[in-house]
């Protein structure tokens, strides 16, 4: 079926951002702030309403797309910029307008401080960069999906490089920039590939092509073209080798990270995976590289977040091992599993980074957690939430993440990948352990100020007083002097109840057949990881027997038996590294300093995060700059564009200096080549 | 009848000794008269082909030469005269310096 409304949800956050970018110097801060919220608060009742009537079709029909106009046409080849909401579109529809909402009214008191025109500055670019992602989501043709794809890469530039004033900020929003288009460049390779072979960028054309063929069992053409579209999810979802820009975009404010690199935008690569499940299914080659990517990244990633000290950093670095579990599911073939994690994740990760904005906020810019503790009792609120958050994260018993990862975990297991089922499993007790001491150094214990001297100046936030929080030189223009830390104030209180109540109920839609449930989500997502098939009643009896198969075989009781098994054990894991957490943290904090002490080569790479920003540097960057400036610069520009222009110069120079020795003011020189010129002409006429 | 290739014969002549004595003559007034000659040698070959051709063409164009050098000489002359008040000299090498 069709709908007229499924432009408005892109279009209302676009329209937003037209008014904020062209009058908001002029607005003041809760017209520009409230209309940004607002429109993202429609666009979520649009998208609420197409999910609502999506839902009321059967299960096999379930597709609504809306045709805007053509875009392209040429000889056989037609593209049409067609939206399209699907199973698997809804959801994240419903992501990332929801808690895209929530996190815009957060910023409305986040970013209280900001003048007007910065203000409304900050909120034409979340509006638009909710835009462009919402883009991305409903685009059924890799062109209209790419146009989202590069435009939230455009406002990730812009947002983390929002303080632009601050040389950290704009470098991070430049590397963010950078890498992404490393990435974006395989994924144009990529759909040139799709188009060769197939001769249509359609996603759901090239699904029913694939569908036609056996999988590719060898690594071929397919594989490759697969494998360049994975290299432009790892750049967008930052994983291994291209995740180096996520962390650094922790310059931007913090209700931008929770949007951009937490909610949205690094899940637009598990997303576009996803929406690809079928082309991807038959090259079970690049879903293995998939897999064992996504698991090295989550283990590396992992292992960083252990030692960390700034709280973003450890929450952009858990961010980004949450992500190599989310293509760990996607390469074993649960695509189901990985979405699901990935909309759990949504909430406990926008609600972890919400609740690290909430305390970096009442401390006037202070990041460094050994510079916390304590905070429990000024901060009961982001307390409660930032640990609801946090558990869920560590995958605490029947809290949402506890759902998703187990069941990621499962399928893994389940597929056979033992070896990254291991992995995995190590990971999230990695994830517990470093949540939990996130939590002890931040909230419990006394107030600390045990960073030294000289990681004060990270991120240009001078001045920090000697005793407590007062006259912190906040980084976003926190001047007045306050008293104790104060608690989150309304705005932002309402978004982190909001999430963390979705923290704890969001994974009972997908409640596993082991604990009683159906795996609603697993079953509702189904028909868009299936191959279209003409004619919607055939479509949904293969998605039904899909499903029907599925249920049988989760059924089995053998199957069930596992799945309880494993979920023990991640539960046991999850429990344990946080026991180990509190122990460490809370009772001995020696054996932290002892162990970082006894294992200092192992430490100190984990502090610098194995040197790959090093290696990078050294490896790409260097060289890259190098050729830029002896052989570009010095080379081609000095020599030879400048050398052209200025080589015409001096010819003409030097010919005119000889030429001008014929002018010698002898009027008998002129008069006799004159005579000479007529002579000649006339000869050459007489005797030609 | 003296055929018409006696006239050129002369003409040419005429034309090489006034060119030879633009070139040639150190005097800026003998110069001025060789260029007469060049324009006497040229009435000369116009009015001897009108009178081979058997019309009158030649000898009007004649008269328009002759009226430009008579222009040209009162200008030359002129010319020359203020030439030899500033540098007291007839001699076309001494006004090089209008050069590079």
């Amino acid at each position: 079926m069709t709908s007229p409304l499924i432009a408005l949800i892109p279009l209302l956050p676009f329209a937003g951002f037209v008014v904020n970018s062209t009058m908001g110097k002029r607005l003041p801060k809760p017209v520009s702030g409230g209309l940004a919220s607002l429109v993202m608060l429609a666009s979520l009742a649009i998208a609420a309403t197409l999910v609502w009537q999506l839902a009321s079709l059967a299960p096999g029909d379930r597709l609504i797309t809306q045709t805007l106009y053509r875009w392209m046409s040429s000889g056989e080849f037609t593209l049409d910029v067609t939206l399209l909401v699907d199973p698997l579109s809804a959801v994240m529809l419903l992501v990332v307008t929801g808690i895209g909402s929530l996190i815009h009214i957060y910023s409305t008191a986040y970013m209280h401080d900001e003048v007007d025109s910065e203000f409304a500055r900050y909120f034409s670019y979340l509006n638009l960069f909710a835009s462009f992602m919402l883009v991305l989501v409903l685009g059924s043709s890799l062109p209209v999906l790419f146009v989202g794809w590069e435009g939230v890469g455009l406002c990730s530039y812009l947002l983390i490089g929002f303080w632009f004033k601050k040389k950290s900020a704009n470098d991070a929003g430049k590397k963010a920039f950078v890498v992404n288009r490393i990435g974006d460049y395989a994924f144009l390779l990529g759909m040139f590939a799709l188009f060769a072979m197939f001769g249509t960028l359609e996603m759901r054309g090239i699904a029913s092509a694939v569908a036609a063929q056996p999988a590719e069992t060898t690594f071929g053409l397919l594989s490759i073209t697969t494998l360049l579209l994975f290299i432009g999810a790892t750049g967008k979802s930052a994983q291994l080798p291209l995740y180096v820009w996520l962390p650094d975009a922790m310059e931007g404010p913090t209700p931008v990270s929770a949007l951009i690199h937490a909610a949205t935008m690094v899940t637009a690569g598990v997303y576009m995976i996803g929406r690809n499940a079928v082309l991807f299914s038959h090259t079970p080659e690049t879903l293995l590289i998939v897999a064992v990517v996504g698991a090295a990244t989550a283990l590396m990633a992992g292992t960083i977040g252990l030692v960390q000290n700034d709280i973003k950093r450890v929450l952009a670095y858990s961010t980004v091992s949450q992500l190599g579990l989310m293509f760990l599911s996607m390469g074993v073939g649960a695509f189901g599993a990985g979405i699901f994690h990935l909309y759990t994740h949504a909430f406990f990760k926008a609600l972890l980074f919400l609740g690290s904005g909430a305390v970096i906020h009442a401390l006037h810019g202070e990041q460094d957690i050994r510079n916390m503790g304590g905070l429990k009792k000024y901060l009961p609120l982001t307390y409660w939430t930032f640990v609801i958050g946090s558990l869920a994260l560590a995958g605490f018993p029947f809290l949402s993440g506890f759902f998703s990862k187990d069941e990621l975990l499962f399928e893994t297991f389940a597929e056979g990948h033992t070896i990254l089922w291991a992995i995995g499993a190590f990971t999230s007790l990695l994830t517990a352990i470093y949540m939990g001491r996130l939590v002890f150094l931040t909230f419990h214990g006394e107030r600390r100020h045990d960073a030294p001297a000289a990681a004060d100046a990270h991120g240009g936030h001078g001045g920090h007083a000697a005793h407590d929080a007062h006259g912190h030189g906040g980084g976003h223009g926190h001047g007045a002097q306050h008293g104790a830390p104060h608690d989150a104030p309304p705005a932002m209180a309402v978004a982190l109840v909001v999430l963390a109540i979705g923290s704890v109920l969001a994974g009972y839609i997908g409640v596993p057949a082991a604990l009683g449930g159906h795996n609603a989500l697993g079953a509702w997502l189904a028909p868009s990881f299936a191959p279209p098939v003409e004619g919607g009643a055939i479509a949904g009896e293969a998605a039904t027997a899909a499903e029907g198969a599925g249920e049988a075989e989760a059924h089995d009781e053998e199957h069930i038996a596992l799945e309880r098994t494993l979920m023990g054990v991640s539960s046991a894991i999850a429990i344990g590294g946080l026991l180990v957490a509190a122990f460490i943290w809370l009772q001995r904090r020696e054996i932290a300093a002892n162990m970082a002490r006894s294992f200092a080569p192992i430490h100190r790479l984990l502090l610098n995060k194995y040197y790959v920003d090093e290696i990078y540097e050294a490896t790409i960057v260097q060289p890259v700059q190098a050729v830029s400036r002896e052989g570009l610069w010095r080379g081609v520009d000095v020599g030879v564009i400048d050398g052209a222009v200025n080589g015409v110069g001096a010819i003409v120079d030097a010919s005119a200096g000889a030429l001008r020795r014929l002018q010698t003011g002898s009027v008998r020189a002129y008069a006799g080549s004159l005579f000479i010129g007529v002579v000649l002409m006339l000869g050459y006429y007489l005797w030609r | 009848m003296i055929p018409l290739s006696h006239y050129l014969i002369v003409s040419a002549l005429l034309f090489a000794i006034g060119t030879a004595g633009v070139f040639l003559r150190k005097n800026l007034i003998t110069i001025l008269l060789s260029v007469e000659i060049m324009l006497n040698a040229v009435n000369l070959s116009f009015v001897a082909f009108g009178r081979y051709a058997g019309s009158v063409d030649g000898q009007i164009i004649t008269f328009f030469v002759m009226t430009v050098a008579a222009a040209e000489a009162a200008v030359g002359l002129a010319l020359v005269i203020a030439l030899f008040r500033t540098r007291a000299s007839l001699n076309p090498d001494a006004f090089t310096s209008l050069k590079w």
